[in-house]
């Protein structure tokens, strides 16, 4: 595919939304992908954009009043901890930092800035790695999300441009955040592929949540087993989500792009690699230009190998959007140069991975057939009288 | 947990003299599949299941004209007597009767048979989702210990110290080995690390898809 008019959000303002040195999310996440572009030579000034800091009103599309003068209270220290717990804020997953909102503010400027960039016309695609904190709810911070920027983007998407959003989540947690805040709407659909919640967190996202009232039939979830790997992921991702589009035929896609599916990943318990960080971005931006005239907006998300997955897997989305290809072969030598010093565990030193880094799975068919039997419940609903051939 | 915390107290009946028809409008109007009969004293005397009135109906292939089989009283066809409960049984014990008796419906009675409340199979199977705490988010672990006095108050402080919130616990006895105990827990983290790497350390053998965090990541 033709090189495509791209954005990039990016600015370190997107770099405070720091917990402490000690916790799994960790937004240098967004600076290593960011230099290593840099360094590949795909990411020019010229694409940057600078990340806006999302108003209270714009954040209140979706949270609530208090919810919001409580993380302003606990930006400054100021919430007492009962409060603090009723609004899921300093618990050990999502502890109180001073200028916390703030922070959060600018994640969350960054998505509606990348949506405003492809919704007036000056960019087709854009990107902000910053964002994807699609656990966080209405009045409730959780798994480490304060403010959830893909639902309110996409809130501000329908109010804004009324367009029929299609919100595609690969994180390998459930993204219930997202679905929760669209159960009820026909006009948002949500796919959500991620590890089954039997034992990862939050827990839902099984295959019979369909959605609610005027939005039941919008709602996809496709649970897989722990253990999966490229091929049974690729295969369920890739025939899942070119039917839901089928179906719903949007006007925009929103991405979110967790990196931890990878086996790797500290949290969870998939066993990809590198291979369905290339194809996730390739099927995403056919299916833009397929019904959307390209519009595609691409948000990060959680990843927990932030030096060897997170920094090539979030890459790749932007050398998809911006050449309509993933890069390959050999990283760059600068930026290897530069972090191996910083980095606990040895950088791996290509594009792809060595597919022998995956260990081996004695129980691969069953999980595979299990996953199969999961995309055929899913399947169900992609299917309407009319376009049932 | 006691019956009176689950049980639904505005319950549809109907008296042993209303027609079979009455019962099947009822049965469509309301979603439901048992109608508990009572008498003036609103004494359970029977109960009707949806299958007991599609039974009396007459089958969709065959032409029902000039036939009143739905005009009989409920009471020629209605179960009895009838197995009921009291508001102070347990949750649990209730259970059993619902799979020895295999059936889906037990009216709650005080006082001389009268009716209270009610109890279906779906309301117990929601209870049990509410005991397993599937229902809130969570990270789910499996700890495979011995089966010796104290071992929870253990275990549960490894949690305590890590301040992490248990959702639920469960205890089930390991398949394979009487001599052990299987306990779930679902704890409010999306990051269980630190406290598996703490179960680790104190010695408990972590079950899947845990077990395997050491070689493969």
């Amino acid at each position: 595919m033709s090189p495509c008019n791209a954005k990039y959000v990016f600015s370190t303002d997107l770099l405070h939304y720091h917990f402490h040195e000690d916790h799994p999310f960790n937004q240098k996440r967004v600076l290593l992908a960011t230099e290593l572009l840099k360094q590949a030579g795909t990411l020019i000034e010229n694409n940057i954009i600078p990340p806006r800091k999302a108003t209270e009103t714009e954040i209140k599309l979706f949270h609530d009043h208090a919810y919001v003068e409580a993380v302003k209270q606990a930006s400054k220290y100021m919430l007492p901890e009962q409060t603090a717990v009723e609004y899921g804020l300093g618990t050990e997953d999502t502890p109180i930092f001073s200028g916390m909102h703030e922070a959060s503010s600018y994640l969350v400027g960054g998505s509606l800035a990348a949506v405003d960039e492809v919704l007036s016309g000056r960019a087709t695609h854009a990107l902000n790695l910053g964002g994807g904190l699609h656990h966080g709810f209405k009045r409730k911070a959780s798994g480490f999300c304060i403010y959830n920027d893909g639902a309110i983007a996409i809130r501000y998407i329908r109010e804004a441009y009324n367009l029929r959003v299609l919100y595609v989540d690969t994180d390998a947690h459930h993204g219930d955040g997202v679905q929760w805040a669209f159960y009820d709407d026909p006009n948002v659909c949500t796919f959500s592929i991620h590890e089954t919640g039997r034992y990862l967190f939050p827990g839902t996202g099984n295959v019979n949540e369909r959605g609610i009232k005027e939005g039941h039939g919008y709602t996809f979830n496709l649970p897989i087993d722990a253990f999966t790997e490229d091929d049974s992921f690729l295969d369920a991702y890739t025939t899942a989500l070119t039917k839901i589009a089928a179906f719903f035929k949007p006007d925009i896609i929103v991405t979110q792009n967790g990196a931890d599916a990878h086996c790797y990943d500290p949290l969870t318990h998939l066993c990809s690699t590198m291979k369905i960080y290339e194809q996730i971005p390739l099927l995403a931006h056919k299916l833009a230009h397929e019904y959307c005239n390209g519009k595609w907006v691409a948000l990060g998300g959680g990843g927990y190998d932030m030096w060897r997955v997170v920094p090539r897997a979030w890459a790749q989305i932007w050398n998809v959007m911006y050449q309509g290809q993933p890069l390959s072969g050999e990283l760059p030598a600068a930026w290897l140069d530069k972090y191996q010093k910083e980095s606990p565990v040895r950088l791996p030193t290509h594009w792809e991975d060595d597919p022998s880094i995956v260990p081996v799975i004695p129980r691969r068919e069953e999980i595979s057939e299990k996953n199969s039997l999961a995309l055929q419940q899913l399947l169900k609903y992609t299917v309407t009288p009319s376009n049932q051939t | 947990m006691l019956v009176e915390e689950i049980m639904k107290t505005e319950v549809i009946t109907l008296p042993p003299t209303a027609t079979i028809q009455q019962a099947l409008d009822l049965l469509n109007q309301h979603k439901i599949r048992h109608i508990p009969i009572i008498d003036k004293e609103n004494h359970v005397i029977g109960i009707v299941s949806d299958r007991d009135v599609r039974d009396a109906s007459p089958s969709i292939f065959e032409s029902d004209e000039g036939s009143n089989n739905l005009q009989h009283e409920i009471q020629s066809i209605m179960s009895h007597p009838v197995i009921t409960i009291h508001p102070l049984d347990f949750v649990e014990e209730i259970a059993k009767i619902f799979y020895d008796k295999e059936i889906a419906c037990l009216p709650v009675v005080r006082e001389g048979n009268r009716l209270v409340g009610i109890v279906t199979e779906k309301d117990m199977l929601y209870t049990m989702i509410q005991l397993t705490g599937t229902h809130v988010q969570g990270s789910h672990i499996e700890i495979k210990v011995p089966h010796r006095p104290g071992i929870l108050p253990e275990v549960t402080a490894i949690f305590g110290k890590r301040k992490t919130n248990i959702v639920s616990v469960l205890v089930y006895p390991s398949k394979d080995d009487p001599e052990y105990k299987i306990l779930v827990f679902r704890i409010q983290t999306m990051n269980p690390l630190p406290v598996i790497e703490d179960l680790r350390e104190a010695g408990y053998e972590l079950l899947a898809p845990n077990h395997t965090a050491g070689p493969l990541k």
